[in-house]
Order: C-alpha cells, then structure tokens, then sequence
C-alpha cells in the first residue's frame, strides 16, 4: 500500500532515519502550506474584522432573499463537497480507483456549483452598484473588503477544482498513490475551513434586515 | 510489523462518524444564520461567530482531515506556532483600536 519512501517515513522517530511525524514528506508539505496559507487569510480576516467594527457606516447590502439564501446554500455545498472528499480518500485507501475518481469528480461538482452561486451573488452586488472603490451604501472600504476576501477564496476553490481534476485523472490512471488522493483532501478541506470564517464574518456580519 | 498496523488504524474515523459532524457542523451554520437575524450588538455577534467558527474549524481539521489522527508532535508543531502568529497580527490591531474608541463615541 505504501511505497518505500513512506514507510520509511512512518518508522519511529527513535529507530533512527524516520520522521517524528510519521507522514510523507508530500503530506507534511501540504501542512505546512496550510499553516501559511491561514495566516494570508488570517492577515486579510483580521483587516476586515477591525475595519468592520470601526465603521458604524459600515454597509449591509445582503438582504435573506437572495444573499443570504444564496450564501448558505453554498456553505451547505461546500460542506458537502467535503463529505465527499472524505469519501474519495476512503475509497483510495481500499484501493478502489473507480469509487475514488467518483467520489472525486462528486467534490468538483460541489465546487464547481458554489463557485456558480458564488459569481452570480457577485454579479448582483455589481449590478446594484458596488465596485473595489465605491458602493451606494456607506464607506467604501466594503467593496475592496468584499471583493478581496471572498475573490481570494474564490481562487482558491478554483485551483483545488483544477487539482482535484488533475488528482483524479492521474489516480484513475495510476499514476498517482492513495497519498496524493489524501493530500488533495487536505487542501480541498482547508478551502471549506476558510470560508466557514467568511460566511458568518462578511455575510452575516452586514445581513439588512 | 507493528508501524503497519498503526498505518492502518491511523486512517480515522468511520463514515457514520464523519456524516455525524457533517450534520453538526450544517446545524452550527443554521445556529449562525438563525443569530444573524437576532439583531445584536456588532461586537457581541462577532464574538460569537468567531467562537462558533473556531468549533467548526476544530471539528473539520480534527476529522476530516483527520488531524486527531495524526501524531499528537504534528499538532504541537503546527497550531501553536499558528496561533502565535495570528496574535502578533492581532497585536498591532488592539493597539491602534484601543487608541480609536475615544473617536468612536463621538
């Protein structure tokens, strides 16, 4: 199941030559990224937060219908394109190919929908008005807040649609190991992690009532 | 024989598991939009949606990406050092935000 670069990973950190994590160096990498990658969001989150509170004026231009409708039901899919993330890496520990390319093209079905939902919310907040440097409600911090926190999630579930594509062609041709299929996961895990902070934070921080 | 072993049992949690904190973490984001219609104090409302997000954090990293799995080491090497981070950014934050309360309730 694993190859010899693993399991020589995965021997004890006191038998000499082994890793004290016992995990692939491709896994480890991924977390690392990971780490660096929340403080991007983070450094972006913490702007936001702070300008949010700072502003009284601060807009509230997402009313329940469709904003709200909209991003939770796009919270809801991405949760679940999560699930079955998880899914796809169970399938490649057993081994099964066919499941896991499934279970795989399944996430980037779920991906691919919030990112729908996702533009057209954008497009609606165009149309209304608001743009990187000006909107008709209040300060106009909110349009480059807005537009570059979720722009920058949004990118990110792009480049996992295209890693995941590329995942589960290269796994369903055995090119690529149960490894890979599991670091893929990380990622695409860390894209529903982020936005379960932009949801609340940017949506229902600024819902009209 | 005895890393193949732990290899194997150190692949997490079951399906019934994972579609339990599925339904958990959809009811945390019903609690966080039924709250978003409760009309509260901007500070109160971001308290409490950063402390739910952190639960949701938490259950996604500990389960679906199986980070309760893992070596503990993993998690003292990565989280803290994150957390640490994160402070310092915060730091320059609740410095220059504390100065500006008196501007605000002018």
């Amino acid at each position: 199941m694993h190859d010899v670069h693993t399991e020589t990973a995965l021997d004890s950190a006191w038998s000499g030559g082994g890793s004290p994590f016992a995990m692939g160096s491709k896994k480890l990498g991924m977390w690392l990224f990971i780490v660096s990658d929340t403080l991007t969001f983070s450094a972006l989150l913490v702007v936001y937060t702070y300008s949010r509170i700072m502003n009284p004026d601060w807009p509230k231009p997402f009313p329940m219908n469709p904003a709200i409708i909209f991003s939770t039901t796009m919270t809801v899919v991405l949760l679940a394109s999560s699930l079955t993330m998880v899914m796809a890496v169970m399938a490649s520990q057993r081994n099964d190919r066919k499941a896991t390319v499934l279970w795989m093209i399944a996430t980037m079905a779920g991906g691919l929908t919030f990112m729908g939902l996702h533009l057209r919310e954008w497009f609606h907040l165009i149309e209304e008005g608001a743009t990187i440097t000006h909107n008709p409600w209040g300060t106009p911090l909110f349009g480059a807040v807005f537009f570059g926190v979720t722009g920058m999630h949004m990118t990110h579930v792009l480049i996992g649609v295209i890693y995941l594509g590329i995942v589960a062609t290269g796994y369903g041709r055995g090119k690529f190991s149960a490894e890979d299929v599991e670091v893929n996961g990380l990622y695409w895990h860390f894209v529903d992690l982020v936005w379960m902070f932009v949801f609340p934070l940017i949506y229902l921080m600024s819902v009209k009532y | 024989m005895s890393t193949h072993a732990h290899a194997g049992e150190a692949h997490g949690a079951s399906v019934g598991t994972n579609l339990a904190i599925w339904i958990g973490l959809v009811a945390i984001t019903g609690l966080e939009v039924f709250l978003a219609y409760e009309e509260l104090q901007p500070k109160v409302m971001l308290t409490i949606l950063i402390g739910l997000s952190l639960v949701k954090a938490a259950m996604i990293m500990s389960y679906f990406m199986h980070l309760k799995f893992e070596k503990f080491s993993l998690v003292l090497w990565l989280i803290p050092a994150m957390i640490f981070c994160i402070l310092v950014m915060m730091l320059v934050f609740f410095t220059e935000a504390f100065s500006s309360f008196p501007l605000m309730h002018h």
